[in-house]
């Protein structure tokens, strides 16, 4: 029997969370979320452009997809904590993916900065869902400080390099009480299966779907690769044995 | 002398956080504004008056993420 994600008490439709960003142009993006049967969606927040109009937002309206707006681009806590407002105040969500990152190159999480904004935001009632290192502690520690779930990277954000530290996904998960969501690094579908088999909850990308040559294609082979690990994590696979063990009856 | 945006803006007296909005579009769905530094609630753009020297952000959600 599937059991339906819920974070913070909202059941959430798909296990495969999409991100709006990288798509060549709206109609690319259009296909791609449609495909991959996602039901919320992240969002960046910047300047108002005049010449951009509503673009995605009307999208996203149009398809009845929800909204999660992030704080990309954020360096410290207080970016962060006014991003997150700023969204909460044009969207009219108090959900926010809370990205506080280090430096342009790797992308990385600031755990410092990251904790001291999850706190801040949880105090302003906000669920917080943060993208953070794949560091079982910290994973812990913003559980303690109230975030409703848990976003630890595979790969740093658009590499493409898959789940590069197994072993600490399974460990954020055997102790996690909430949800763990792996977001970024997912390259091609195996990644996305791997992440369920390690017994993530869901699974959040956009590079890999929105820079595929065809990137409608690549978001149903994510949806249904998500399917699949979350069946066989379910299912409960086979031991890995040394030797062989037969299959037929013996002669 | 205002900012809106990174945009220097000649501001008359009495200038409000609506004026701002209006000039920019008129469909301000999904839109949120910071006053140096500080959230304005869209109940308040109308009442809020925009100081001289200050720094307007007017932010909307784009691709992203």
């Amino acid at each position: 029997m599937d059991d339906v994600l819920t974070i913070a008490g909202r059941k959430i439709g798909s296990r495969l969370i999409m991100g709006t960003g990288g798509a060549g142009n709206l109609t690319v993006l259009a296909d791609a979320l449609r495909a991959s049967g996602t039901t919320l969606t992240t969002v960046a927040m910047r300047r108002y452009d005049p010449a951009a109009g509503g673009g995605v937002l009307d999208l996203l309206r149009e398809l009845g997809i929800e909204l999660l707006p992030n704080t990309a681009g954020c360096r410290t806590a207080a970016e962060a904590v006014l991003t997150a407002q700023l969204a909460r105040e044009a969207l009219d969500t108090d959900w926010v993916k809370l990205e506080v990152v280090a430096d342009d190159h790797t992308l990385l999480p600031d755990p410092v900065e990251l904790l001291d904004a999850a706190e801040q935001l949880v105090d302003d009632g906000f669920t917080v869902l943060p993208y953070t290192n794949d560091d079982p502690i910290l994973a812990r520690r913003l559980e303690a400080l109230g975030c409703a779930a848990v976003m630890p990277l595979g790969a740093p954000i658009g590499s493409g390099l898959g789940i590069r530290n197994p072993h600490n996904i399974a460990l954020i998960v055997d102790r996690s009480n909430v949800p763990v969501i792996l977001d970024a690094g997912i390259g091609t579908a195996s990644d996305a299966a791997l992440a369920m088999e390690l017994g993530c909850d869901a699974v959040l990308l956009a590079t890999a779907v929105t820079r595929a040559d065809d990137p409608a294609r690549m978001a149903t082979a994510m949806r249904l690769a998500v399917d699949a690990g979350y069946h066989a994590r379910r299912a409960g696979r086979v031991p890995r044995r040394y030797h062989a063990q037969a299959s037929s009856p013996a002669l | 002398m205002i900012t809106v945006n990174g945009e220097h803006w000649h501001a008359d007296p009495g200038l409000t956080v609506a004026d701002v909005v209006a000039r920019l579009t008129d469909e301000p769905r999904g839109i949120a504004v910071a006053l140096d530094g500080a959230v304005v609630p869209r109940a308040k753009w109308a009442a809020t008056e925009i100081p001289d020297q200050a720094q307007v952000e007017v932010l909307t959600a784009v691709q992203g993420g």
